[in-house]
């Protein structure tokens, strides 16, 4: 393969890993790290740090428009990230003593876990949530205007603790995998803190820019992101995200979820293979 | 400070908001630029790439495990000046970074002119986190 052919296809498959990651409240990096080292061949370490700057990229870029079209809940976000930006540090730095086969089968457990929580049946967004007095103290009670059913819809956070601790594993696998980390805060915010999938996604995709950026600005200054392999990716998942966000709220939850968890079951069993063989 | 904290942050809240959301789409925008500009000069101008012709052997140098690229600001300025792909990469790379420490930037400023202690604490943390990444990254 020479480099053109190489930067064109990793263009293309970045770009699917934004489309789909910006729909489900993910970076992308989920389907960009396997993808560059199961189809690729790039080493793993090097896939992450790729990874990291993209999933930056897919964050901010949907952000913007998720803030724009004020689907995200900005205060919930900020009390979140002091928890996702404090793993993100963390991870980054226990990723120098994980070796690669074991980033293979966390990455593998990871996708694993995802597959299953998204997969599960579950409640409806509206379910009633216990109080949370923290939640009333800090103003994390928001609403958001759902393009889909044309109308506000208001919701009331819950368990803003455990909310936290969940934030801080997500920033931390985040940092480690170089993945968003949406995958473990998503299926938290929408089932335990009461919050409908939605407003979870855009919050969560929010949120991923910060922790991304911590755990980013670690492994650039260290030196593991090559431009050769991060400047395509990032531009693959950039144009992915955008259009993605453009789709997102047009589309119906649950169709989105299906196909999500399909790519995660697939991705996970062929890291999981690649770690343990 | 219960009471006057809690009607007026809806319309400095909607202004931050539109802020926030320019600086990460233009962010977002420059830095795709600069990594577009970047490749392409790299694969047109520079052997970096192979200049267009490249060959698996120039792929296996490319990817190869530590194949690192200096990245010191006295390095960057003048190869971006020169029109360095590689230094325009890296200057996107360095702006992609920084665009979410700047979003958390204007959200201490704003909150802090909005009289909220509280969220004024817990977005000044998050900065000083993203500060400290950078520093400690360096050491590491």
């Amino acid at each position: 393969m020479t480099p053109l052919g190489f930067t064109l296809i990793v263009l293309g498959i970045s770009y699917a890993a934004g489309l789909l990651g910006s729909l489900v409240g993910v970076g992308g990096g989920i389907i960009v790290v396997p993808a560059l080292t199961l189809l690729l061949g790039v080493s793993i370490q090097k896939a992450i740090a790729a990874s990291i700057i993209s999933v930056i990229a897919t964050s901010s870029g949907a952000a913007s428009a998720y803030v724009r079209e004020r689907v995200a809940n900005l205060r919930l976000a900020m009390f979140l990230e002091m928890a996702t930006v404090a793993g993100a540090l963390t991870g980054a730095y226990a990723a120098t003593i994980v070796g690669g086969r074991w980033l293979f089968v966390i990455f593998g457990v990871v996708l694993t876990y995802t597959a299953w929580s998204m997969s599960r049946p579950k409640r409806t967004d509206a379910g009633p949530v216990p109080d949370d007095p923290w939640a009333d103290r800090l103003r994390l009670h928001s609403s958001y205007f759902d393009r889909a059913l044309g109308r506000e819809v208001p919701y009331r956070v819950a368990r803003s603790k455990l909310g936290l601790a969940v934030s801080y594993l997500a920033g931390a696998v985040s940092g480690l995998l170089g993945i968003g980390g949406g995958v473990l805060k998503v299926p938290v915010m929408n089932l335990a803190m009461g919050i409908p999938i939605k407003a979870c996604t855009a919050t969560s995709n929010f949120m991923i820019g910060v922790t991304a950026a911590t755990s980013a600005a670690v492994y650039f200054m260290r030196g593991e992101v090559q431009p050769f392999v991060a400047a395509p990716v990032a531009i693959g998942v950039l144009l992915g995200a955008k259009c993605g966000a453009r789709l997102m709220g047009r589309l119906p939850g649950h169709l989105i979820r299906a196909v999500f968890v399909a790519v995660l079951v697939v991705s996970a069993g062929q890291m999981l293979w690649k770690g343990l063989r | 400070m219960k009471g006057a904290g809690r009607d007026s942050p809806a319309e400095l809240s909607r202004r931050v908001e539109v802020v926030i959301s320019e600086i990460l789409a233009w962010g977002v925008l420059a830095s795709l630029a600069l990594l577009g500009t970047g490749t392409l000069l790299s694969f047109l101008g520079s052997h970096d790439y192979g200049a267009g012709r490249g060959t698996s052997a120039d792929l296996a140098r490319l990817v190869r495990p530590g194949a690192a690229f200096p990245r010191s600001a006295r390095w960057l300025v003048p190869a971006v000046a020169h029109g360095n792909g590689q230094a325009i990469i890296v200057a996107g790379l360095v702006l992609l970074i920084a665009t979410p420490v700047v979003r958390v930037a204007v959200s201490v400023l704003a909150f802090a002119l909005e009289g909220d202690r509280r969220y004024t604490i817990i977005t000044t943390i998050v900065l000083l986190l993203l500060l400290l990444s950078l520093a400690l990254g360096k050491g590491g």
